[in-house]
């Protein structure tokens, strides 16, 4: 993950990073900072390189630029959709305690990623090929919980996930980072939920990246830009 | 029953439980084709290693090893790539080892010979089936991490390309332990089919091991009894042992599967 670390009250430290597939360039020359205990929402359409700039963070990408982590930071990521064999003989429960034992975290902090996530231990047990969308979105959720990450990367983690089910994992994500200092980036579709959780925002289009606060960052105009098309959006205000 | 029997039978044994382990991890990683196709690249190993008068597993061995950096270097490019470089390489490697070996030994490097072993043999094999066992069940945390999302392995602290090394170097010395008792073309089916039987019926990784490892000792001891009595070599028996297994967990539908959503 680089070999210099950020500097005291950054978690990460992004600077320059370009990626490019053949003779695409999906991330041109991206630089950002991510305070320890901030939340940075990165939004963009699909195929903006959002997932891909995930990837070059924790060094599966080959990548130009440096990325910078802060010294002793622990990662605990939640992919995009997983394609699951149905008959995967692996349950909830086995996936757990491999996180658990390779982290060296022990069997109670699985248990209480469980809880955090409202998953119930039946479900845990079932295979995880067979867990509806939801029930494995949290599972991917308590999973990234096990072993005291310090930073959460959430590539789309409600996707497939009911409306209350969403709203209990996104609050207790806001509640951990509050509570445990977590820093969190997290890569969503939903605009509303960029407004009411994120500290900063970082927009990804082809030829465009934008980076700041939502709320002023995310002007009308700035949207159209990203989306090619007007987006309607409502601010939530209060948290 | 002599002290070549009950090493004859220990090494069976021993083959069948590293084969089914290591073969649970080929399955659940979707490498059957790959991990089929590996084996064959032995012959030409074992063909080499007959015209210079070494040996024929240590040939074998070479070769598998060869072919497991082969196919990780290519399965660190695309995944279109992985597939044609086995299927043309590894057919390439079956028409050269069939050229450099002939009559006799050719049967026996496809087929497998009688199951008989010399006492330094079954002692290499038995250290061998330990060190597999060993790898598979300190690593399996890891595997099991890496076989769900390679991201989530990483940024647990794995370096993901080694143990896919790791992995397939052991699944190659899992080749080359069944070599002269399955042959080149039957031994891939050792790892695949009980794994294959287990992942239709185990409801978890336990249960997955636990009825793989059963099904390969079942078959690689009914079969080499089965081929004392028969007078036939014990290779096709094994496999057939195996696959009358298969064909049985076809008819059994494991509970807890109907009516549940696909993530």
């Amino acid at each position: 993950m680089g070999s210099d670390r950020a500097t005291a009250g950054n978690a990460l430290e992004v600077a320059n990073v370009s990626v490019q597939f053949g003779r695409t360039k999906v991330l041109d020359r991206l630089s950002f900072e991510v305070p320890r205990g901030s939340s940075l929402a990165i939004i963009g359409p699909n195929g903006s390189g959002k997932t891909v700039l995930f990837q070059a963070l924790i060094g599966a990408l080959p990548h130009e630029g440096t990325v910078r982590w802060a010294a002793g930071t622990r990662i605990g990521y939640v992919p995009q959709k997983l394609d699951i064999e149905r008959d995967l003989p692996v349950t909830g429960d086995d996936f757990l305690r491999a996180k658990a034992a390779v982290t060296g975290a022990s069997s109670r902090d699985a248990s209480r990623a469980l809880g955090l996530v409202s998953l119930d231990p039946s479900v845990a047990a079932m295979s995880i090929g067979t867990l509806s969308g939801g029930q494995f979105q949290r599972l991917l959720v308590a999973v990234a919980l096990v072993g005291k990450p310090t930073v959460l990367l959430l590539d789309e983690p409600t996707a497939g996930v009911d409306e209350l089910g969403q709203e209990t994992m996104n609050e207790t994500v806001e509640r951990l980072r509050r509570e445990e200092g977590l820093t969190v980036l997290l890569i969503s579709h939903d605009l509303s939920v960029v407004y009411r959780y994120a500290s900063n925002v970082l927009c990804l289009a082809r030829g465009t990246a934008c980076f700041g606060a939502p709320k002023t960052t995310l002007t009308p105009a700035m949207l159209e830009q990203l989306y090619g098309t007007p987006v309607g959006y409502h601010v939530h205000d209060g948290r | 029953m002599t002290a070549a029997d009950l090493g004859g039978l220990a090494l069976a044994i021993g083959t069948g439980v590293a084969a089914g382990l290591v073969g649970c991890f080929a399955v659940m990683r979707r490498m059957t084709l790959a991990a089929d196709a590996l084996s064959h690249v032995a012959l030409p190993g074992i063909g080499l290693a007959l015209l210079l008068r070494v040996h024929p597993v240590l040939g074998g061995v070479a070769a598998l090893v060869l072919g497991a950096l082969l196919v990780w270097g290519v399965e660190r490019k695309t995944r279109l790539a992985t597939e044609t470089v086995i299927g043309v390489v590894f057919s390439t490697a079956l028409a050269v080892g069939s050229l450099l070996t002939t009559g006799e030994e050719l049967m026996e490097a496809l087929f497998g010979g009688t199951g008989r072993f010399t006492s330094v043999e079954t002692a290499i094999g038995l250290v061998v089936v330990a060190g597999i066992v060993g790898f598979v069940w300190r690593a399996r945390h890891c595997l099991v991490l890496t076989l769900v999302s390679p991201e989530i392995a990483r940024t647990s602290g794995i370096d993901v390309s080694r143990l896919n090394l790791a992995f397939l170097l052991v699944f190659a010395l899992t080749i080359a332990l069944g070599l002269r008792y399955l042959g080149v073309l039957l031994i891939g089916s050792l790892a695949i089919i009980p794994a294959a039987t287990a992942k239709r019926l185990a409801l978890s990784l336990n249960g997955m091991f636990g009825i793989a490892v059963v099904v390969s000792v079942v078959a690689t001891t009914t079969g080499t009894y089965a081929a004392g009595i028969l007078h036939r070599q014990p290779g096709p028996l094994v496999v057939l042992v195996a696959s009358a297994c298969f064909i049985l967990s076809l008819l059994w539908r494991r509970q807890g599967h109907r009516g549940a959503h696909h993530p």
